[in-house]
């Protein structure tokens, strides 16, 4: 029987398409990151934690919305391991669990920054919907 | 029909023990062709040879099978009794009834079953045996060695002690290469040209070199020990053997605002120059794209200054044939360009310098005099950001970087950071790394004492981006052990850029028909025990063209190919081996299956005319084996669709009589 | 009545600088395999002509396997290569002919692996063993 994290990670891997283990843990991810210094786990932690199968700490963690989708990790990859998308589907898995949505559209106003980028408030915005 | 002989032997007990010797004997003494048939002790004794040889007369046999240990063990001497007793060595087959059957089977009557099988396979095949005469080819006692770097300056100079004349082709005006543009070198920190250039001396001494310096290699035909190669001399508008060196044109041309390849453009040069002082051959050369006279008919200066009268403004390329034994391809490396890095900012900042251009701004004959100073305004830098594995261990984007490990640049950047620390302690140096990889003699010893003794900041982490901001380059990394975002404002960062092979090897490996990887770097002929040796037969490696390697490496590289080569040109016939390949040229539809299957270029195509039925010829292209150059792997005899490539000493009816002998 | 255990009829194609200095070390080492097997030696894996293979099967052999050294580590280089992508085709063939895919088998088996040698052989035997008596290819070129 697979456990729960197996699951989980197969799951993760299979919707974001990318293969942890070809991370050399160089750390320029974490180089690279605006958001770095807001973040509990970093984008190198994050490869690492679900090579590991750890996925259900990083869905709790509030680490997952400060990364605001700039793909600058994923561009300077030496490797190609594009952790973005990582983070992406662990947003995805967490929304897709009822009562699991991050944002309420009616907070959203407030939180709106002219210098915040789009692609943040749509990342972080994305709910449950069934 | 041959007159075949067998000989069983007992190998004490070793055979004897699991094989009924006497009734192999017997048994083979019935098949077609086989007039006679005996078991003895020990075949391979004396007394065994001499039996074999005498059987050999007194039957008038024409092919012998020996049964016996493996082939690898004694087919050479039983090759040479067959000789001795004056038929050709081919004629033998041996039957592994040792190796192959008494050692692994216990049952006697098992075992005497399969060797009498074995027996049969190859009484069958040396049925089909033909007389083999290896070929003799003469070889050209002179070796050509290309690139001029230290790799090829090592081989010639090794080439050229044991005798043997050597060329060497060498793209830019001197030799010297990589190294002559080094500052120190690792891990011992003696200086590059001190133990470079007596050796550049050294070469044009030697009556045995000759440099064909500002020249290429444009044409390669023949095979090993038998090349004609065509090099382009290129018109350098002064001629070697009247200049003097004395450098007083360099100073006195009008156009000096071109950038100089020497310093890698941190600094200018005019447009006839000497790349450096001690340049080999020491012959100013113009730049045909620069030089006024040369594009506008009006200047001219450097022919009325020179004393010696050596510009000459009508200088055309030159070609050069020439016939060697054997190619030693020393093309070596350059680093990648860094116009891909955009979050390095080498581009935006002349302060971000790769590893290559800061040897020579701490160099004592570079741009800056042996000063380490900021490119951008002069100024001595306080903090240097070293980045480690710029563009190596790169696999995501293929035209960005390599996928390799560069192999030196762990090194260098200790010791440029180690160097820095030592000259100026008020510097503050920070590496950036991934792993600190220091395999060598001496090599971890070096980093520790970078770290340990000169206080050089080494992180675990890589720089994620670059950005010049007043005057200060802002680097933004990662220190993973830390666990924290570091930002560091550099007066410099130095990126240790990956290598990559000079980009004239691709087109030179297709001219020698020398296969490379799939990174253009050349492949050896075995990865482990034939290292300098390419698979083409004749053509040898030194140095970073078949891979990344530091100084001492490629110097033992060198020696290694340097030696291979003399092997070579010492024999005055090379014998080849006669099992190889050879067309049908009746069945022969030359449709070049064999020729690209063919590891080794063997294979040509020729046109050639047969006497057709109706008293007409006809010219047709058919296959033509190289037997100098093939191998006699047999891949072609498979891939030939109509069957006209066969192996010799393993055709494909000699294989067919064995399976058939094998099943019956 | 006395019961003859099948004994099948093996053809081992060995490449001269790898697979067959495996079966030379396996005999030095006394490792036995069953006696089925009776190696040919080629210079290299990629001189096994597909022909040859058929030519066993219509003789009545059992069971056929190529051996030749690891991929990379080919005396030619390449040779190796060659076998890999040319038996793939031809054990697919035979499939479909009726000669079952563990019938055929491609090993690499290097000049150290006098171990492997015999293993793959008493597995190989094993199996072809356990699958009976072989189909007879038969060339209808020969039948007027």
């Amino acid at each position: 029987m697979q456990s729960k994290n197996e699951k989980e990670k197969e799951q993760l891997l299979r919707m974001s398409g990318v293969n942890p283990l070809k991370c050399m843990r160089c750390g320029k991810c974490s180089a690279t990151c605006p958001s770095y210094d807001e973040m509990e786990y970093h984008p190198h932690q994050f490869v690492y934690m679900v090579e590991n199968g750890d996925i259900e700490t990083l869905m709790k963690s509030p680490s997952v919305y400060k990364c605001l989708s700039c793909f600058a990790c994923v561009d300077r990859c030496p490797r190609g391991v594009e952790p973005a998308k990582l983070i992406e589907a662990v947003r995805l898995l967490a929304v897709r669990q009822k009562g699991n949505n991050h944002l309420k559209s009616d907070d959203i106003p407030e939180l709106l920054d002219s210098e915040l980028p789009q692609q943040a408030i749509v990342s972080a915005l994305r709910k449950y919907s069934k | 029909m041959q007159r075949i002989g067998v000989f069983v032997c007992h190998c004490g007990t070793n055979i004897a023990g699991t094989v009924d010797v006497a009734a192999v004997a017997e048994a083979l003494g019935h098949e077609p062709g086989v007039v006679v048939s005996r078991d003895y002790q020990y075949m391979c004794s004396q007394a065994g040879q001499n039996m074999i040889a005498e059987e050999i007369k007194n039957n008038r046999l024409t092919g012998i099978v020996v049964c016996s240990c493996s082939p690898r063990m004694h087919e050479a001497t039983f090759r040479k009794t067959a000789a001795s007793a004056g038929i050709n060595p081919y004629m033998v087959e041996i039957a592994n009834i040792r190796e192959q059957c008494s050692w692994v089977h216990k049952d006697m009557a098992v075992g005497t079953e399969k060797a009498i099988i074995l027996a049969r396979a190859a009484v069958a095949k040396v049925n089909l045996n033909a007389p083999l005469t290896p070929g003799e080819t003469p070889v050209t006692k002179r070796a050509l060695v290309i690139g001029g770097g230290i790799a090829g300056i090592q081989t010639a100079l090794d080439i050229a002690d044991a005798g043997f004349p050597v060329d060497i082709v060498e793209q830019k005006p001197t030799i010297g290469g990589k190294m002559a543009q080094l500052d120190k070198t690792f891990p011992t920190l003696d200086c590059a040209a001190c133990i470079l250039t007596p050796k550049m001396v050294d070469v044009a001494q030697n009556d045995k070199i000759r440099i064909f310096s500002y020249s290429e290699v444009t044409g390669v035909k023949g095979f090993v020990g038998n090349f004609d190669v065509t090099i382009k001399r290129k018109a350098r508008y002064v001629k070697e053997d009247i200049c003097t060196g004395c450098g007083l044109c360099t100073e006195k041309c009008p156009q000096k605002k071109i950038p100089n390849e020497f310093n890698l453009g941190m600094d200018n040069r005019h447009a006839i120059y000497i790349p450096f002082a001690q340049a080999v051959p020491k012959v100013a050369t113009i730049d045909p794209e620069h030089c006024m006279m040369l594009k506008t008919g009006k200047c001219g200066v450097c022919s009325k200054v020179c004393g010696a009268g050596a510009i000459d403004y009508k200088a055309k390329d030159e070609y050069v044939e020439e016939k060697y034994g054997a190619i030693v391809v020393a093309t070596g490396f350059n680093p990648i360009s860094m116009d891909k890095f955009d979050e390095f900012a080498y581009s935006q900042s002349k302060d971000v310098v790769t590893s290559l251009e800061l040897e020579r701004l701490m160099n004592a004959a570079g741009p800056t005099g042996g000063t380490l100073l900021r490119p951008s305004d002069g100024e001595h830098p306080h903090t240097i950001v070293f980045v480690q594995c710029v563009g190596s261990r790169c696999t995501a984007c293929a035209d960005k970087g390599k996928e390799y490990c560069s192999k030196i640049c762990c090194m260098y950047t200790a010791k440029h950071a180690m160097l820095i620390r030592d000259k100026y302690p008020d510097t503050e140096v920070y590496v950036f790394y991934i792993d600190v990889r220091t395999p060598g003699k001496n090599f971890d010893e070096f980093y520790r004492r970078a770290v340990e003794e000169y206080g050089v900041h080494y992180i675990k982490g890589m720089v994620g981006k670059v950005t010049p901001e007043g005057g200060k380059l802002k680097v933004q990394g990662s220190d993973l052990i830390y666990g924290k975002q570091l930002h560091i404002d550099a007066d410099m960062v130095v990126l240790a850029a990956a290598i990559e092979p000079d980009k004239s090897a691709r087109h030179l490996a297709t001219m020698l028909t020398a296969s490379m990887d799939t990174n253009d770097f050349f492949t050896e002929a075995h990865p482990k025990l034939r290292p300098v040796e390419s698979p083409t037969a004749g053509v040898f490696l030194s140095g970073t063209c078949q891979g990344p390697k530091d100084i001492p490496e490629t110097v033992s590289q060198a020696g290694a190919a340097a030696s291979k080569v003399i092997g070579l040109l010492c024999k005055d016939k090379l014998t080849g081996n006669p099992c190889v390949a050879h067309p049908d040229e009746l069945m022969c539809n030359g449709c070049s299956t064999c020729a690209n299957v063919c590891p080794y270029g063997a294979i040509t195509y020729i046109d050639k005319e047969f006497r057709m039925p109706d008293r007409t010829t006809k010219t047709r292209r058919v296959a033509s084996v190289n037997e100098a150059v093939c191998q006699g792997c047999g891949a072609c005899t498979v891939a030939c669709m109509s069957g006209a490539m066969d192996l010799r000493g393993f055709s494909n009816k000699q294989i067919m009589a064995e399976v058939d002998a094998i099943c019956k | 009545m006395q019961v003859t255990e099948y004994k099948p009829l093996i053809v081992a194609f060995c490449c001269n600088w790898c697979s067959y200095a495996g079966a030379d070390l396996a005999g030095n080492n006394r490792l036995s395999y069953p006696a089925d097997v009776k190696i040919i030696r080629v210079p290299c894996s990629c001189r096994v002509n597909p022909m040859f293979i058929l030519r066993a099967f219509q003789r009545g052999a059992d069971g056929v396997i190529l051996c030749g050294c690891h991929p990379g580590d080919c005396h030619y280089t390449t040779g190796n290569y060659y076998t890999r992508r040319r038996m793939a085709l031809l054990f697919s063939m035979l499939d479909y002919l009726g000669i079952e895919r563990e019938r055929t088998r491609v090993e690499w088996v290097s000049a150290a692996e006098g171990a492997k040698f015999a293993a793959t052989m008493n597995d190989f035997v094993k199996t072809v063993a356990a699958l009976g008596e072989n189909k007879r290819l038969e060339d209808i070129r020969c039948k007027k």
